[in-house]
């Protein structure tokens, strides 16, 4: 596979994308740390090559274009938007050595907030007419209604707050439900906390910036939860029936407004899930036959928060996903300091396409 | 040719390490002035010391230098990705003993589990404006052990050195390092989580998978190995 093999295939995609409508944007290689670090946490450096610059400090090579070009949307954009770019993201890999570390991306994003489902669906058809002969399979989820279901919970908003942060992390979603639940019991040490007259006692000398008022701020949190009841099994059964359906779109529409019937806070998310399925077969997409997990992109893809897809080799589960993207309305909001502006979209890996047309 | 074998160039790392080999009849020894580092091995035929920096050993046993050297497993790990394919543990030697753990501030009477500190980072977050920070040297080890732990909303920031005294000198909140005795952690108002360790080290006999060998070589690493009772 020869890199100009690569650039003439990214060119091709990209000259799709903006027969389109899209306007493509160029974007620096050289990100400022600090802004990645804050948006994705410390595990972003797991993923992503630091650098140092003399003035500037730390410096990221772009993992990928969500940052830069939400950015300059903000800055110089027009709305409703649509961007298409192409070029190198760099990526380490401590865990898949033998995957590219640096590999070409081209990419598709809509800024439009007047019918989020309709531009979920046009990113979807879009990818799929331009993957379309590649004997991909593809799946799709949808993060909000797992954000749905969190928030209707009858449980305390501290509860579902906790539950709402670690929607990503499935391990540790599950062992907060079983805490909730009275399915683990407390540790030793925070019975003891819980039960002493007088915590700070023993805390000795005072030190670092995390003090007596977040200490016993957080002491007076769990004495909340203590007083709690139980999170009821058939709310964590329920929950765990949602997490379970995997089916052909409209069966997992039937399955999910089964549970929608006990769980009315996901309904609206489920009309919002019909509503995209509409719009997809307006689109020609053969909805009949689209793979729809619950679970879908909840270790994977963090920051998306509502509509997910992948499109991955079924005979090589050890390649990366050959294109992928979703909606991340949440990481608008935090990078437009609460001004929010719904985004949707998603990249192709061009040198997977040349592989596959070997 | 010889095969050649990596010792940490000084300190009681280096003494316990000739104790060890010594107790099986290979002699290791320093030559020449104390200031200089080159080596000698007898009761064995075919291996050369080589005396190096404790922390540049996982490197020159990845890169194939060194055929057989002796350093701690955190170093290791932290330092070799995918390190069981680069290099094999031969022999634990029973010295060197260190956990990598988290410490905390001891004032922290409402953290005790990797569950409370990462309820402890949101609240830290939300209320001061950054992620918590936690200083330490072994940013891949610890990196992975809180990801697998989820504990979210913190940073890691890097400390070579005195990482004990970052959560007094406001640069860190919570701390990562190595500890043996935990005597500098309590001289530093700090505890350890109630948690498994990150990792639990010692010094450790390994032997490169990367490095070339003649057949003389293989007969001496034999050699070495039955006099070891290793391998």
């Amino acid at each position: 596979m020869t890199l100009s093999a690569v650039k003439t295939k990214a060119a091709a995609l990209q000259a799709a994308f903006e027969a389109a409508g899209a306007h493509p944007v160029d974007c620096p290689i050289l990100l400022p740390a600090g802004v990645l670090l804050e948006l994705y946490g410390e595990d972003i450096r797991t993923r992503a090559y630091v650098t140092s610059d003399p003035v500037e400090g730390e410096v990221m090579l772009r993992p990928d274009f969500t940052l830069p070009v939400v950015e300059r949307h903000m800055a110089e954009g027009a709305e409703p938007a649509r961007y298409t770019y192409a070029g190198e993201v760099f990526r380490r890999q401590e865990e898949h050595p033998d995957r590219a570390s640096e590999y070409v991306q081209v990419g598709f994003e809509v800024f439009d907030r007047e019918d989020p489902e309709a531009a979920d669906a046009e990113v979807f058809a879009l990818f799929s007419k331009a993957l379309d002969g590649y004997g991909l399979r593809a799946v799709t989820g949808d993060i909000g209604i797992l954000t749905a279901a969190v928030s209707g919970l009858e449980t305390s908003a501290a509860r579902r707050a906790a539950l709402m942060r670690h929607i990503w992390r499935p391990r540790r979603f599950r062992a907060l439900l079983d805490r909730f639940s009275g399915k683990t019991e407390m540790p030793a040490s925070r019975a003891a906390l819980l039960a002493s007259q007088t915590p700070m006692a023993l805390a000795g000398a005072m030190i670092g910036l995390r003090d007596e008022t977040d200490i016993l701020a957080r002491i007076e949190t769990l004495r909340a939860d203590q007083a709690e009841p139980k999170l009821a099994r058939e709310q964590v059964a329920m929950l765990e029936q949602l997490l379970k359906v995997s089916e052909a779109c409209p069966f997992a529409l039937e399955q999910l407004r089964d549970i929608a019937v006990d769980m009315p806070a996901i309904a609206g998310a489920v009309d919002r899930f019909a509503r995209r399925c509409e719009a997809m077969d307006r689109r020609g997409v053969a909805v009949d036959q689209l793979a729809f997990e619950a679970s879908y992109g909840r270790s994977s893809m963090e920051y998306y928060d509502g509509f997910v897809f992948g499109f991955a080799r079924a005979d090589r589960p050890d390649w990366p996903l050959v294109a992928s993207g979703g909606r991340y309305d949440a990481l608008t909001r935090q990078l437009g300091q609460g001004r929010e502006i719904p985004a949707v979209g998603g990249v192709i890996r061009a040198g997977l396409l040349v592989e596959l047309e070997r | 040719m010889s095969i050649k074998l990596g010792v940490p160039s000084k300190g009681r790392l280096m003494e316990k390490t000739f104790d060890w080999f010594g107790a099986r009849g290979v002699a290791l020894s320093r030559t020449g002035s104390d200031r200089e580092y080159s080596g000698a091995v007898e009761g064995v035929d075919g291996v050369e010391l080589v005396l190096l920096s404790a922390g540049e050993i996982p490197r020159e046993l990845a890169a194939g230098r060194i055929h057989l050297g002796v350093t701690g497993t955190d170093l290791i790990r932290e330092k070799l990705v995918q390190w069981d394919q680069k290099v094999q543990p031969l022999a634990e030697l029973g010295f060197g003993h260190a956990d990598l753990i988290i410490a905390v501030p001891a004032c922290w009477v409402d953290v005790d589990t990797l569950d409370d500190l990462d309820a402890a980072a949101a609240q830290f977050r939300a209320r001061h404006g950054f992620r918590m920070r936690i200083a330490t040297k072994y940013h891949r080890l610890v990196r992975q052990y809180l990801h697998d732990g989820g504990v979210a909303d913190y940073q890691l920031v890097d400390s070579q050195g005195a990482t004990e005294g970052t959560v007094k000198n406001l640069t860190a909140e919570a701390i990562a390092d190595i500890t043996s005795t935990g005597e500098t952690l309590r001289a530093n108002h700090l505890k350890v989580l109630e948690e498994e360790p990150v990792l639990r080290s010692q010094a450790t006999l390994f032997r490169s998978r990367k490095a070339a060998m003649e057949p003389g070589d293989r007969a001496a690493m034999q050699a070495l190995c039955d006099k070891l009772n290793v391998g």
